[in-house]
């Protein structure tokens, strides 16, 4: 116990550096995910045939497949189509693209919750139907989705730990390489794994306040498991 | 001289500071059928689980025959083998048909042999009167049948005596009438049967005794006539009224 | 790489992953299991105990679970990368089955427990005859979902060395120089992989639904 606090200790500026790379990739990829989610969700929803089946396309591919995969396809193998992409700004693109999927069905969960009303409203005053959906139905549905949704930063955040297997220098990898230093892989990988558990305890904290924050009493998702 | 089959002595039940009913004495002989009868809130239905011993009364002892049930070291799964009860929700086994559910006590309780079981069972709906519906699962029954088929798990157990828990309350009014008929022909039978329930008609009419339970406690007990045209208290005479003056404008209103 | 080979590498990887997840995902839900049976039938000790076990397994990121898991596993037994893999993984979704079972023995209602404790039945008795097979029923469709997870995640024994799918296509690669069509078609195994393991369950549940359930 006493050489693992030492170990702890002793790597813990590393592990905090590696922290900070590791919620980097979670804010940037959620971001991604959340702007992409939100065009993916309008275009399954509201779009012209080919569009919503091209949507669907991409949200059960994203989701039946390992995000390993789609970060090996995007930096191993684009540039054999081409595209040649620095460590990082894979590793970005895959979370990104990758939480896209999963934040699209949080988005058209909230939208199908308020229902076609909502647009035959927003219609019957005059406005048109993408002014409709900007104004009237996304302002409600990011509220109602907010329940849902707050799992998704949490899962974001333990998923980036697979980006260290293409040398991005994440918390995992500076355990990697605290496991190479002292031969000791299991007190390594416990430091990151408390690391890690701390970040996502506090995450959880925040997303709560959040939570209870943005609640508004009688204004919510007939289902909450949506 | 009637054999008791169940006695009560001083039997008191509290949650925290709640007194749920104190200072129970009761006393049901073989082939008796007791209706205890009272407010909402008595303690009524708490009364029947401690007998189950689903719950532990805080004071006092039951004994069923000879056994001290509440004594330390009573085997309870074998207790409540020999006690039936009907719960008012029914509580059918929602995943096990009507067959099933009668079944379940007699293969993994009784260790019968299934084929055993199976003509006991049928047997038992067949009393009842839902032989026909042998292969309905509880959602394709109606309240009434779910009921009667809940008697019918609880009657395979061959208990010695039966407890009903307002077996009616949580039935439609047109459904009433068939699990009371069961009811009825059980007494008839000669089953012993402790019945809670808010059914003046079936009380006054199937009765051996009625208690009448107010507050945690027995305010009077008497056979029905007694009871119902001559009651000793006042407050059993209020509650009589208020309840004939309810089911009365309810009948009204059919 | 001739086509036969590359063929026989893929099947040969597709094994391996199904066998990972064949291994990881039962025992997962049967430690789960015993786990939920626990936090909601036994006392307030081991309630928080478990309690404490799903919160630190579910805030930790599963391939640093894995890792962890790996090196005690194959410290203290002689096992092969792909059983000490496959075990851990089943760790690691022991937690998230454990929430699932629990959220399923909560929504089965109390009074299914009393009933059959007044039929006579042992508390054991009760929850093997009356509450589980319910309790799993209601169990699938969720269940379905992590089983998806638990084959997507079996990607992560790569990182052990384990030949499956994602190891023979990053082998395949290197040999054809053809690194995108290569990790495409182990996207492509493993999205048929989850698409027909969630059809399979689909199919199971409603085989196994209680006809009009209430």
């Amino acid at each position: 116990m006493a050489d693992w606090l030492q170990l702890f200790q002793r790597y813990l500026p590393d592990f905090l550096k590696g922290a900070a790379v590791t919620i980097e990739l979670t804010v940037v990829g959620l971001a991604l995910g959340f702007v992409v989610g939100i065009l993916l969700a309008l275009a399954r929803l509201y779009g012209p045939t080919w569009l919503k089946m091209l949507a669907i396309g991409y949200i059960e591919l994203f989701r039946g497949t390992p995000l390993l995969v789609q970060l090996f396809l995007i930096y191993y193998g684009l540039p054999s189509l081409g595209v040649t992409l620095s460590q990082t700004i894979s590793a970005y693109l895959a979370l990104g693209l990758n939480s896209a999927a999963y934040q699209a069905e949080y988005f058209r969960g909230a939208i199908q919750s308020i229902g076609a009303s909502q647009m035959t409203a927003g219609r019957a005053i005059g406005l048109s139907r993408w002014k409709t959906i900007w104004f009237i139905i996304l302002p409600q549905a990011l509220r109602l989705m907010i329940p849902a949704w707050s799992n998704e930063p949490i899962s974001l955040l333990k998923t980036t730990a697979v980006v260290f297997l293409i040398a991005v220098q994440d918390l995992m990898a500076k355990a990697k390489r605290a496991a190479t230093a002292t031969y000791d892989p299991i007190g390594s990988y416990l430091a990151v794994a408390v690391v890690y558990l701390v970040m996502v305890i506090i995450l959880n904290w925040g997303l709560k306040y959040l939570e209870r924050k943005t609640t508004i009493p009688g204004f919510e998702m007939e289902s909450k498991k949506a | 001289m009637a054999k008791p089959i169940l006695t009560i002595k001083n039997l008191t039940k509290k949650y925290g500071e709640n007194v749920i009913f104190h200072d129970i004495s009761l006393t049901v002989n073989e082939g008796d059928t007791i209706v205890i009868i009272g407010p909402s809130g008595t303690g009524k239905s708490t009364l029947l689980r401690c007998i189950n011993l689903l719950t532990c009364a805080d004071d006092g002892q039951i004994w069923l025959d000879d056994l001290e049930i509440t004594a330390k070291g009573c085997d309870d799964d074998r207790v409540r083998q020999h006690i039936g009860m009907v719960f008012q929700n029914f509580l059918l086994f929602n995943h096990l048909n009507a067959l099933d559910n009668v079944m379940l006590g007699l293969t993994k309780v009784k260790h019968m042999k299934p084929d055993e079981a199976r003509v006991k069972a049928l047997r038992e709906l067949e009393r009842v009167g839902l032989a026909d519906r042998a292969e309905h699962y509880p959602g394709q029954l109606s309240g009434g049948q779910q009921q009667r088929v809940a008697i019918a798990r609880a009657l395979a157990m061959d208990p010695r005596i039966m407890l009903f828990d307002e077996p009616t309350s949580a039935l439609d009014p047109e459904l009433i009438g068939e699990v009371l008929e069961v009811m009825r022909k059980l007494a008839l039978e000669g089953m012993t049967m402790l019945v809670v329930t808010h059914e003046m008609g079936f009380a006054r009419e199937v009765a051996d005794r009625i208690v009448f339970l107010e507050k945690g406690s027995i305010v009077e007990e008497g056979p029905p006539d007694e009871l119902f045209y001559r009651p000793k208290h006042d407050r059993t005479r209020e509650f009589l009224w208020k309840i004939t003056e309810l089911y009365g404008k309810k009948d009204e209103n059919k | 790489m001739d086509v036969a080979k590359f063929l026989q590498y893929i099947a040969s990887g597709t094994a391996y992953t199904v066998g990972v997840t064949l291994i990881a995902l039962p025992s997962g839900l049967i430690l789960g299991t015993l786990l939920a049976l626990l936090n909601v039938y036994s006392g307030k000790t081991s309630k928080a105990l478990t309690n404490l076990y799903s919160t630190v397994m579910r805030g930790i990121p599963p391939i640093v679970l894995l890792f962890i898991l790996y090196f005690i596993v194959s410290g203290s037994i002689n096992l092969s990368p792909f059983l000490a893999g496959s075990i851990s993984l089943g760790i690691v979704s022991s937690a998230y089955q454990m929430e699932i079972v629990r959220g399923a023995i909560l929504s089965v209602s109390g009074g299914q427990m009393m009933a059959a404790r007044a039929v006579g039945m042992s508390k054991r008795q009760a929850i093997r005859n009356v509450i589980l097979p319910q309790t799993l029923r209601l169990a699938i469709p969720p269940w379905s979902n992590e089983a998806a997870i638990v084959i997507k995640d079996s990607s992560l024994v790569y990182a052990l060395g384990v030949p499956e799918i994602l190891r023979r296509a990053q082998l395949i690669s290197a040999s054809t120089q053809q690194p995108f069509l290569a990790y495409a078609a182990a996207a492509v195994i493993y999205f048929i992989l989850v698409f027909i393991t969630s059809r399979l369950l689909d199919g199971l549940e409603k085989q196994l639904r209680i006809p009009a359930n209430p």
